[in-house]
């Protein structure tokens, strides 16, 4: 079992069907054995692996959060902190479990399994090598489109479960947030489809002879934007909004059932990454002798780098603000972004019905040009136009002449 | 053009990453090199006994390898946890239960004791501070008429459950008298140092200096 194989399903399946078989037992028996076995392996290793890499991964986010901020992250546990996610571990499992008496246990109670069930399911159709097993399912983009989608019922039902007006309050701007940008996020992929002509994950990989991003900026700038908003992370956190809402929707969540909310919460970022780096810079790709999971891995550490550096700088936007982005801003760019590439792969593909290299790289030049016009286009408009800007109402108490004794 | 801004203060970040002069090298608590007497302290013995029962620790701490974290010092006016409290002066107004806007603070007086002389004021049985709760605004020191609650000058007082950080009176009474001179920048003028200085006196704490006896019985006499 070589280091590409080690967490394909495929492979798993073919190792348990030899042994089964060794042990004497009939074809048939042994392939739904092996099948059934190679599911529970690979499952429990790859969700293990998930919440271990993702209680690290909120060690790294704090670590690296701290320094752009200029100031200390956990420092004290271990060296440079990093036995954190242990100790917050402990804490939370510690903690006792309530639950309002007006809440409503069992939508409550489901609501973080709800959270971060799709997150887990995202991850099973990731190929993580080019002959990835579950990562050739042939709808594999529209699944995780589909099971994204989860995400917006699952926190709607942690505020409506815990009977709290701010959780009420953050789960419905959430509901209205994630539906909304769940349609430039498709519009992102949709080009993406257009110019690999497959649904299926590992296809999507393989037909990126040249990096997508480099192919079409302006998609992978609307889906960067669109994904950020659709884990609800800076500048796009209105869901929990810690100064306006108490916590959201998790304001009433304790022990366990936070851990598992916020296990959900930081796991999407890596989760983000992956998807970003399959669909847009190229998967596994490199150059030998580093095996493709490195490549990998190295990619997606650095789209997680480049949310964190979004996270550390914006402040967070007003809900109209937001909405706006959404249907004024990245909507239009998202079918700008579709119509090019369309109208691209159309004319490119009409003499060999394929497109090569060299019709990548005249995509490319076209598309950043395209790219830089509009953006500065839009940026020139906007500065010119004078915004409306209510007067501040002045305090009743800043003129009041307090006496001094 | 719209949204430079938006683009500039990814920079602002990214050097703020990179640059190491930007990040701050102020450590809360910093490495110190201990001498074995430091070391004694740390563990509540003496410091000859430490030097003959921890032979290996005394000879590292000699050369200078034995390091203790030490606290840096805070400012005079500084909020801390422990409470100040003088009980010569608090007559068991309770005012400063009245103001403060968490209701953490709990007094109740002795009223037993019908003939008292003029002069004299209530025991008081219990005063009860739940730090656990406390936000350290310091409108019970603004409300005390007789300066007897002072804010402390500590912050250590991590405890294991939320129970062991309601003060009771006998705390207060036997707790350090180091007062912050938050609110009372009059101790520092009359040179009170919190952090450094020594315990300051029941009655050296007041706003106002300490009436000379004459002032005193011309005083008394008037009324």
């Amino acid at each position: 079992m070589s280091l590409d194989g080690l967490i394909d399903f495929y492979v798993m399946d073919q190792f348990f069907e030899s042994i089964f078989e060794s042990l004497g037992m009939g074809s048939e028996t042994a392939g739904i054995a092996a099948f059934l076995s190679a599911g529970i392996t690979i499952s429990f290793i790859v969700i293990n692996v998930m919440i271990l890499s993702t209680a690290f991964y909120t060690w790294f986010e704090r670590r690296i959060l701290g320094r752009f901020q200029v100031r200390r992250g956990p420092n004290r546990h271990g060296p440079f902190g990093i036995l954190q996610p242990f100790a917050d571990v402990l804490k939370l499992i510690m903690k006792e479990d309530t639950i309002p008496d007006e809440a409503d246990k069992p939508v409550m109670t489901l609501a973080p399994i709800a959270l971060v069930a799709p997150t887990l399911l995202i991850i099973t159709v990731i190929p993580l090598s080019e002959d990835s097993f579950l990562g050739s399912l042939n709808i594999g983009i529209l699944f995780i489109v589909g099971v994204t989608s989860v995400n917006s019922i699952a926190i709607f039902m942690a505020g409506w479960g815990s009977r709290n007006k701010y959780a009420v309050l953050g789960s419905m701007r959430g509901a209205a947030m994630l539906i909304s940008y769940e349609i430039p996020m498709a519009l992102g992929i949709t080009s993406v489809l257009l110019l690999s002509g497959s649904l299926a994950m590992t296809e999507i990989m393989k037909s990126q002879q040249i990096w997508f991003i480099a192919v079409m900026p302006m998609g992978f700038l609307v889906f960067m934007a669109a994904a950020t908003a659709e884990m609800s992370r800076t500048p796009f956190d209105q869901i929990e909004a810690e100064s306006e809402l108490g916590s959201g929707y998790n304001t009433e969540f304790s022990g366990i059932k936070f851990a598992i909310l916020f296990l959900a919460e930081f796991m999407a970022p890596i989760v983000t990454a992956a998807v970003v780096t399959t669909l847009f810079l190229g998967g596994t790709k490199g150059f030998d002798p580093i095996p493709g999971q490195v490549w990998f891995a190295t990619k997606a550490l650095i789209v997680i780098f480049v949310l964190l550096w979004f996270r550390a700088t914006w402040p967070r936007l007003r809900v109209d603000q937001i909405m706006g982005f959404a249907w004024k801003g990245l909507f239009g760019l998202g079918i700008l972004n579709i119509f090019l590439v369309a109208t691209e792969v159309f004319i490119l593909s009409m003499n060999d019905g394929k497109i090569t290299v060299s019709d990548m790289l005249i995509m490319a030049g076209v598309n950043w040009l395209t790219t830089a016009v509009t953006l500065v286009t839009i940026m020139h408009f906007l500065g010119k136009k004078k915004f409306y800007r209510p007067e501040p109402i002045p305090s009743p108490l800043a003129n009041m002449g307090i006496e001094a004794d | 053009m719209y949204g430079l801004g938006v683009i500039s203060g990814l920079g602002v970040t990214m050097k703020n990453f990179i640059l190491p002069q930007r990040q701050f090298n102020i450590h809360q608590y910093p490495n110190r090199k201990a001498s074995p007497r430091d070391l004694a302290k740390l563990e509540n013995k003496n410091t000859l006994y430490f030097m003959l029962t921890r032979p290996n620790r005394t000879i590292k701490s000699l050369i200078g390898l034995e390091t203790i974290q030490e606290k840096l010092p805070q400012h005079d006016r500084f909020r801390g946890e422990e409470f100040a409290w003088y009980d010569q002066r608090c007559t068991g107004c309770a005012s400063c239960a009245k103001y403060c806007p968490l209701g953490i603070i709990k007094i109740v007086t002795d009223t037993s004791g019908a003939n008292l002389q003029e002069g004299q004021s209530y025991d008081i049985e219990v005063f009860d501070i739940d730090i656990g709760r406390c936000m350290f605004c310091g409108l019970c020191v603004e409300a005390c008429p007789y300066d007897a609650l002072h804010m402390g000058s500590g912050f250590e007082e991590g405890k294991y459950s939320r129970n062991e950080l309601v003060i009771d009176v006998n705390q207060l009474k036997k707790a350090e008298k180091k007062p912050s001179t938050w609110f009372r920048p009059q101790l520092s003028d009359r040179g009170h140092d919190p952090i450094g200085g020594d315990q300051a006196a029941w009655d050296e704490v007041g706003r106002h200096e300490k009436p000379s006896l004459g002032d005193q019985e011309e005083r008394w006499a008037k009324r």
